[in-house]
């Protein structure tokens, strides 16, 4: 017996019908959805409080009087709301997300799962350290790989997100020098093709930033670099792996150099994917790197964040670190060394960067990932990484324009550019249509040294079918772009929104909401 | 290797592609005096999930946590109890696994609940407008100093002594750097604020004046007369909200004229999680959002004439400014202000005004309980959910002794400010609606018992 007992079968809609507007404006699972403020009520509460006396009578004469505004929604409504917002979200558990330098990769859930053990997620940072020895554990246990990982000799693992680990790793410099008396060495030789932050950083932190230029293989020109050194160069920033894909070869001679100058060495661990349980940035001279527990450790991004940046730190820059930090003693018991408990044994700390011990839900997360790997795996992790970025780079360089495809091998990233597309098209008319294709944009316009940059990180948790699925997509929508097809100018058609207007967004920018009679009542 | 889909047949495969017959040519680039040959020495190998799952629930087992037993610990962290659906929501993959909105068209869920999330944060704190939140309170702190410096061109901060130490330490840390001058102190174990030393200490160098509330004492000022001495000096008001369920209870700073307010939204949605990761909160007057660090989500329209929302002003960040930005900051916490966002809408401005009376009406209840202690005295006349006690000797000790008693008696003034003496005695003790009357008694009683 088939469910379909009537013997109709379907047949191709007549044409006009497919594209006629709904009642709802919704597209069968594709549902438009109004926002809290237009559907919940201030009355409304999804939430069920125990009935008794609430009077209170010590707010110091500041009870609220006036209304908020907040809309509330029963449960199921709730739900709803949340649910169709998140179908309107493209992620890597829909498919692959090739954002170079993002290192979007599989998000284990074991790590979810472990995070909400209540021993981890139902712990108060301020309780007694008797009571928390499993949570120093982890940060502990967490610290002690990444020291190894890396061949470094300290970390500081408060750092909220990388561009706080990358201020963590400067504010070290910065102590280190003012103790040597050499306060006065302001200037900081970053790369051209570094991360945006990198250069922000500096400046924040009080030094003035000086680009390094790069070789036309799309590295750090070394002899350029080491001209600019001397004795008011404070130290470099270097991504590396680059942000072009590739390994930069010359960083033991140039942390040499830097170091000879009396420099140090700032290492952007945003790529560490690539080179995990292969290379020990330690080798290579660092003094300090942070490493971006989201990307490499896969813990997610969750739509923009919680990011956790520890920072790791060469002898020499490991008295410099904040507070707090743990301590393992010989009988197994952990201390946290903060304040109240510093004394004079870390008395060149440059202070602290954050309330309490760090993301410590992100280094559970972290350590279950790195545990389930293990030495092995992790190393395992960096060679799938390259290998899958190499097998991109190979099988689209003769569509796409490699700039440096002849410099070798890439890293865990491949690097296009925009030449060889018809007139008046980029590499965003490439993006939007790869959207229509299924999939999530590469990285655009990033690293700047390239024009109209689009950088694919595919990670090591993508198959050889996705990326082939992948890889014949990006073929296609390039060779429609050479040819000049105009659709692509008007993708994506098959999103939950065409393209958005930012232009008006940032004109005159509408950041929250207003009940539209209020709004016009008040003009 | 369970997280790695490549077969040995694939990696042959992909290999001849490529052209290299063995992967180590594809780090050919590495010198080879830092190639490692083998897995690193003295680590682990590959484990299963059920190993891990193990090792990982030891180490878990090892902490007493707050839902064992009398649970009474806030500065800056508070217990609240979370809808089961907040944490199913923010573990749809769609959330969990997405990035940050760059392209909007298949970002909208981000962006709208990011757009709501600014609404609601705007809206508590009372002011025009929010950002898509910071790493944290504290960080949102002194991200807020700068945003005075630049709209001043002032650089004294005078922060309150009811400011939580951390966020001092981390504005004193910061300031070092910035070059910016901060006034600080620590607070006294009474009733009255610093707010009128506050107003006498506003000069022409000032750029901002910094103000916990309700403070790290659990007090309650009216933020109005400091505010305006503020705005008579060109000053500007920066208020701090560490439990954002006190806006359900009294009035929000933005209504008393506070320039920026930040806060720590970690108490709406987001649980302990030992200090991490929480979820800043960022309102300011709408003249100063060209001024504000971080993402905002804006609304526009897309090329069919329909709503959407997309990052926008971005022409302040690092991405765009480099080393000209306002902040070096580069995330917010996403996934954390999603947890807010779904947790305030479930409450409701009904759920959160409930909500806050409960935890109020509680925390009289156990001041008054404690102040019959022989040996307490209760420091504040006013208090929301948190008020701090005068043991009359050490807290430190005290507080050790009753966790052996399963009892988290609350924060030692002592373990925050280890040199000031004067405040050694002290213990804050914050009451949510997650405590009950037992757990009051059992607090008391303990207490009783340690200082007899």
């Amino acid at each position: 017996m088939t469910i379909n007992q009537s013997g109709w079968r379907p047949s191709a809609p007549e044409q006009g019908n497919a594209t006629a507007p709904t009642f709802t404006g919704n597209k069968a699972l594709m549902l438009e959805e109004p926002l809290i403020f237009e559907i919940g009520s201030t009355d409304t509460t999804g939430v069920d409080f125990a009935e008794g006396d609430v009077a209170g009578s010590r707010l110091g004469n500041l009870s609220r009087t006036a209304p908020i505004g907040l809309p509330g929604l029963a449960e199921p409504e709730a739900v709803r709301h949340y649910t169709r917002l998140s179908r309107q979200n493209y992620a890597i558990d829909l498919g692959l997300f090739p954002l170079g330098s993002c290192t979007m990769k599989h998000n284990p859930r074991l790590n979810e799962k472990v995070a909400r053990m209540p021993g981890f997620a139902d712990v108060h940072p301020l309780q007694p350290v008797d009571t928390v020895q499993g949570a120093l554990g982890v940060i502990n246990e967490l610290a002690v790989w990444l020291i190894k990982l890396t061949g470094m000799h300290g970390v500081a693992m408060s750092p909220k997100a990388g561009a706080h680990g990358e201020l963590c790793g400067m504010l070290c410099i910065k102590a280190a020098l003012e103790a040597r008396g050499e306060g006065h060495r302001k200037i900081v030789l970053v790369p051209e093709s570094a991360h945006g932050t990198n250069p922000a950083t500096a400046a924040f932190a009080g030094f003035q930033v000086e680009d390094i230029p790069a070789t036309p293989e799309g590295r750090v020109d070394l002899d350029a670099m080491k001209k600019r050194l001397g004795p008011d160069v404070a130290g470099v920033m270097i991504t590396n792996p680059n942000t072009c894909g590739l390994f930069e070869r010359d960083m033991k001679a140039i942390s040499d150099a830097v170091h000879d100058a009396g420099g140090y060495v700032y290492c952007d661990g945003a790529n560490f994917n690539a080179i995990v349980g292969r290379v020990r940035p330690g080798d290579l001279g660092v003094d300090a790197m942070h490493i971006n527990l989201h990307k490499t450790f896969s813990t997610p991004h969750g739509g923009g964040g919680p990011g956790s940046g520890p920072v790791v730190l060469s002898e020499a820059l490991s008295p410099f670190g904040p507070l707090p930090f743990t301590e393992r003693h010989a009988d197994g018991h952990i201390t946290l060394v903060e304040e109240e408990t510093v004394g004079d044994r870390h008395p060149h700390s440059f202070g602290r960067m954050t309330a309490f011990h760090g993301q410590m839900g992100m280094f559970t997360r972290a350590l279950t990932y790195i545990l389930s790997h293990g030495a092995d795996g992790l190393r395992q992790v960096a060679e799938d990484a390259v290998l899958n970025a190499n097998y991109v780079l190979r099988s689209l360089d003769h569509t796409l324009d490699a700039p440096f495809g002849d410099s070798g091998p890439c890293m865990h990233e491949a690097l296009f550019s925009d030449n060889g597309l018809a007139d008046g098209f980029s590499t965003i008319d490439v993006a939007k249509g790869l959207i229509d294709e299924g999939f999530h944009p590469m990285t655009m316009y990033f690293p700047l040294v390239v024009h109209g940059a689009m950088l694919i990180e595919p990670t090591e948790t993508e198959s050889k079918a996705a990326l082939d699925q992948f890889i014949g997509a990006l073929r296609s929508v390039a060779e429609r772009a050479k040819a000049g097809d105009t659709a692509l100018k008007t993708a994506p058609h098959f999103a939950p929104r065409s393209r958005l207007d930012e232009t008006q967004a940032a004109r005159k920018p509408v950041l929250v909401w207003k009940d539209p009679e209020m709004a016009m009542a008040a003009e | 290797m369970r997280y790695l889909p490549l077969t040995g047949a694939d990696r042959e495969a992909m290999l001849d592609v490529i052209g290299a017959s063995t992967i180590d040519e594809l780090f050919a680039d590495v010198p080879e005096s830092a190639r490692l040959d083998g897995p690193i020495e003295g680590l682990p190998l590959y484990a299963s999930e059920m190993a891990v799952e193990r090792h990982m629930a030891a180490l878990a087992r090892q902490n007493q946590t707050a839902g064992d037993g009398p649970f009474f610990l806030g500065c800056g962290a508070y217990k609240h109890h979370v809808p089961a659906s907040v944490d199913h929501l923010i573990q749809r993959g769609e959330f969990l696994t997405a990035y940050t909105p760059y392209q909007p068209e298949i970002a909208q869920g981000t962006l709208q609940m990011l757009f709501e999330f600014q609404t609601q944060v705007a809206r508590m704190l009372g002011t025009d407008v929010a950002n898509a939140s910071m790493y944290d309170g504290s960080t949102a702190c002194w991200e807020a100093i700068g945003m005075a410096r630049r709209i001043t061109r002032r650089g004294k901060a005078i922060l309150s002594g009811g400011l939580h130490p951390h966020y001092v330490s981390v504005a004193t840390t910061m300031a070092k750097y910035t070059g910016d001058a901060v006034e600080t102190s620590v607070p006294t174990l009474n009733a009255d604020t610093d707010i009128d030393a506050l107003i006498g200490a506003i000069d022409d160098d000032t750029s901002c004046v910094v103000v916990q509330y309700p403070d790290i004492l659990g007090r309650i000022a009216d933020l109005k007369p400091l505010a305006d001495a503020c705005h008579a000096k060109k000053a500007l008001l920066i208020a701090v909200v560490t439990e954002p369920v006190a806006m359900g209870a009294i009035k929000s700073p933005g209504e008393m004229d506070a320039d920026i307010v930040v806060g720590e939204g970690q108490s709406i949605g987001v649980g302990l999680q030992f200090g991490g990761p929480y979820v800043g909160l960022m309102g300011c007057k709408e003249k100063y959002i060209r001024q504000m660090p971080g993402r905002f989500c804006g609304e526009t329209v897309d090329a069919d004439g329909r709503r959407g929302f997309v990052l926008t002003l971005s022409t302040r960040e690092q991405h765009i400014r480099r080393e000209k930005a306002t902040s070096n900051i580069c995330t917010n916490s996403g996934l954390c202000a999603l947890a807010f966002s779904v947790h305030m809408t479930l409450l409701g401005e009904a759920g959160l005004r409930r909500l806050a009376g409960i935890n109020h009406a509680l925390a009289c209840r156990a001041a008054d309980r404690l102040a019959k202690v022989p040996g307490i005295r209760v420091v504040n006349d006013s208090f929301f959910n948190e008020f701090t006690i005068d043991l009359g000797k050490e807290t430190r000790p005290i507080v050790r002794a009753l966790t052996d008693k399963g009892i988290l008696a609350g924060v030692s003034l002592g373990r925050l400010y280890p040199t000031v003496d004067s405040l050694a005695n002290g213990l804050v003790v914050a009451v949510t609606e997650t405590a009950t009357e037992e757990d009051i008694e059992a607090l008391a009683t303990a207490l009783e018992e340690a200082l007899a």
